[in-house]
């Protein structure tokens, strides 16, 4: 069982399924944002159903790219053998 | 005085004997001790053991109270499971060594007095660094000398703030510091914030963990962060200045991982990030965020160890580490695929797994003591943790581009612990009761709320996307990323080398007057008339410029940049201060 799992999503045969699944599985949690009951929202942005979403994609593409830059252009990413 | 057995003595007298079993009475050995020392902590009542007076201070060698059971708890179950990972290697030294390290952790977890706690503070310092020198290439006894050099100083800084706080306090019990933080109280905060590998501090880690041997990370990753967390859960709760360290450790650690192509290596950096979730837990201080950090540990050592045991495993079957050299390897090992996928979304903090029940409480306790601006740099944090964790180090492993390696999987012991640990990161987030009800506070906090749910999954799922969209962008890379071990790689390099050439210059400066000045002087006025015997004279002066010369040579041999010299030095250094302060205490 626990293979036949891993191979859908490895194997390139099952690639539509696990595209249509993902996106299946994103509207319906968008859908489920905006349906669940938030009584104890503090801070505005709580209220905002939606806003989860809009901010986890946010984060990973500011994370992708400031730590991309700061590698590059910063400096930090160097030749395996720079400290020998 | 209630039945107390100290868990450090199990595991410290434990490992005596091991070199001296062989073959299955020692596997059977190996796993008893864990599990005795398991029985210990769950039967033992909260209290003081071991009082006595030690050069003319109070020591208590054992204080038990919730806190101590909890990191206890987790302790010795992932001793358990560590040394269930390790059954498999035939040489006693790492076993013993994991044996003592587990062991110091406990003795640092219990310790009811300073003096108490620098002594298994070193313990685990040194009984750790085996497990780095044990892998034996080159690379691997460098950054072990470099780890040692970096927890040694440490350790005498932590030394030096104990003995000055010490005299202020006219105490050496171990508790929280109350009122204004003098001198020595900085230079033990400083002392344990290198133990949690805080930013700039904390390059020794993810230095020295990938080059540790596949079954030494799966314990190092375990307990010197984590007891760092908890001597500062104990010492220093709601210090301001670590609710900040711990953001920033938060988002340090997640933009190191995006750079990473050492699988062990951007794990580490994980554990940076996922330590600054407890360390502001521990700084904003109130029951919540404390609890939160004390859950936060228990979950992370469990989630930690079996992510590193599966990266582990792909390095021990495959031997190689790089993630631009890995790849396609599901088809032969999927259950160490989904054994590691556990430990991903454990660590991602995925409704129903480890994290999302431990790492939610601190965001929430940030959110409670109205700290909008942490609790968005954790709740982003948390983005970046699902996206190299979760996404990139298994697409790259596992997935990606098949390199054709030979693969199978992992021998049955490692999937059996792995699967402990695994088993235990479900359990947790299915059923926090238990965990919730080892914790220092009382708990009243509700992980499972409708609007927490599809919040957390849609920040998880959403950075999925973006891993999707972006994927290009993430491919690995064949480099290795500059950290604060430059300043003692690089510059420490650059200042050998300025120290040397003034020495050789003057060294040569003295030889050369003792050969062109001074030579033909003495012969000239021996030549005068004087009725000297020139043989004397000569020898006499050659001598001497020949004991100038060696005594350069001397001095040359005593900056070798032989990492063993200093480390030796540092090590006789630490000795002599402990007897110096023996001595001078009484």
């Amino acid at each position: 069982m626990i293979k036949r799992i891993v191979d859908f999503f490895g194997d390139e045969e099952h690639a539509r399924q696990r595209r249509r699944l993902f996106y299946l599985v994103l509207v319906l949690i968008v859908i489920a944002d905006f349906l669940v009951p938030r009584e104890h929202a503090e801070y505005p942005w709580e209220r905002l159903p939606g806003w989860s979403a809009v901010y986890g994609f946010v984060s990973c593409v500011l994370l992708i790219f400031v730590s991309k830059f700061l590698g590059h252009q910063g400096g930090l990413m160097r030749r395996e053998d720079y400290y020998d | 005085m209630t039945d107390f057995v100290h868990p450090a003595a199990i595991f410290i007298l434990g490992a005596l004997p091991v070199p001296w079993l062989r073959g299955t009475i020692r596997q059977a050995y190996l796993v008893l001790i864990p599990l005795m020392a398991i029985l210990a902590v769950m039967t033992m009542e909260p209290g003081s053991y071991g009082a006595a007076r030690f050069i003319g201070h109070e020591v208590l060698v054992a204080k038990v109270d919730k806190l101590a059971i909890v990191f206890a708890t987790v302790f010795t179950i992932m001793a358990l499971i560590g040394t269930v990972y390790a059954l498999h290697l035939t040489s006693a030294g790492q076993h013993v060594a994991a044996f003592v390290y587990v062991g110091s952790a406990l003795g640092v977890v219990f310790a009811g007095d300073y003096l108490t706690l620098y002594l298994f503070w070193e313990g685990m310092a040194f009984a750790s660094a085996y497990l780095v020198f044990a892998r034996g290439s080159r690379q691997a006894i460098r950054a072990a000398f470099r780890y040692l050099m970096v927890h040694v100083t440490g350790g005498v800084v932590l030394l030096a703030g104990i003995l000055l706080h010490g005299a202020s306090a006219g105490s050496l019990l171990f508790g929280p510091i109350e009122g204004p933080l003098g001198l020595g109280a900085y230079l033990i905060l400083f002392g344990f914030v290198l133990n949690a590998a805080v930013p700039p501090l904390n390059a020794w880690l993810t230095d020295a963990y990938p080059e540790a041997t596949v079954t030494g990370a799966v314990f190092m990753s375990a307990f010197t962060t984590k007891t760092a967390v908890y001597v500062l859960a104990r010492v220093f709760p709601g210090t301001e200045l670590l609710v900040w360290l711990g953001t920033v450790m938060a988002l340090y650690g997640v933009v190191y991982a995006v750079l990473e192509n050492d699988c062990r290596r951007l794990l580490a950096y994980h554990i940076v990030s996922q330590v600054g979730y407890m360390v502001a837990g521990v700084g904003i201080g109130t029951e919540l965020a404390v609890n939160g950090a004390t859950s936060h540990a228990f979950a992370h050592i469990l989630y930690k160890a079996l992510l590193f045991m599966g990266a582990g495993a792909v390095i021990h079957v495959t031997g190689r580490r790089k993630l631009t050299e890995l790849g396609g390897l599901y088809k032969a090992m999927p259950l160490t695929v989904a054994l590691y996928m556990v430990g991903a979304f454990a660590i991602s903090a995925f409704p129903f797994f480890s994290g999302f029940v431990s790492k939610s409480m601190v965001v929430a306790a940030a959110g409670q003591d109205h700290r909008a601006l942490v609790m968005l740099a954790l709740t982003m944090a948390s983005s970046g943790t699902f996206l190299h964790t979760g996404l990139k180090l298994p697409y790259y492993m596992f997935f990606g581009t098949d390199r054709k390696l030979e693969a199978r999987e992992p021998p049955g012991n490692m999937l059996v612990a792995m699967s402990m640990a695994a088993a235990l990161c479900i359990a947790i987030g299915v059923f926090p009761g238990p965990l919730y009800a080892l914790l220092p506070y009382p708990v009243d906090f509700e992980p499972y709320t409708g609007s927490h749910v599809t919040e957390s999954l849609g920040i998880l799922m959403f950075t999925a996307l973006g891993f999707v969209l972006f994927l290009r962008a993430l491919d690995p890379e064949n480099t290795i990323s500059l950290d604060t071990d430059w300043f003692y790689r690089k510059a420490a390099r650059a200042f050998m080398w300025f120290a040397e050439r003034p020495l050789a210059r003057y060294e040569k400066a003295v030889s050369s007057v003792s050969e062109t000045a001074a030579l033909p002087f003495l012969h000239g006025t021996a030549r005068a008339g004087l009725r000297l015997d020139l043989n004397a004279v000569d020898g006499a002066v050659n001598g001497i410029a020949r004991s100038i010369l060696d005594g350069g040579g001397v001095l040359r041999r005593l900056q070798t940049g032989v990492v063993t010299h200093y480390a030796l030095a540092m090590i006789a250094g630490v000795i002599a201060a402990t007897a110096v302060f023996a001595v001078v205490w009484q």
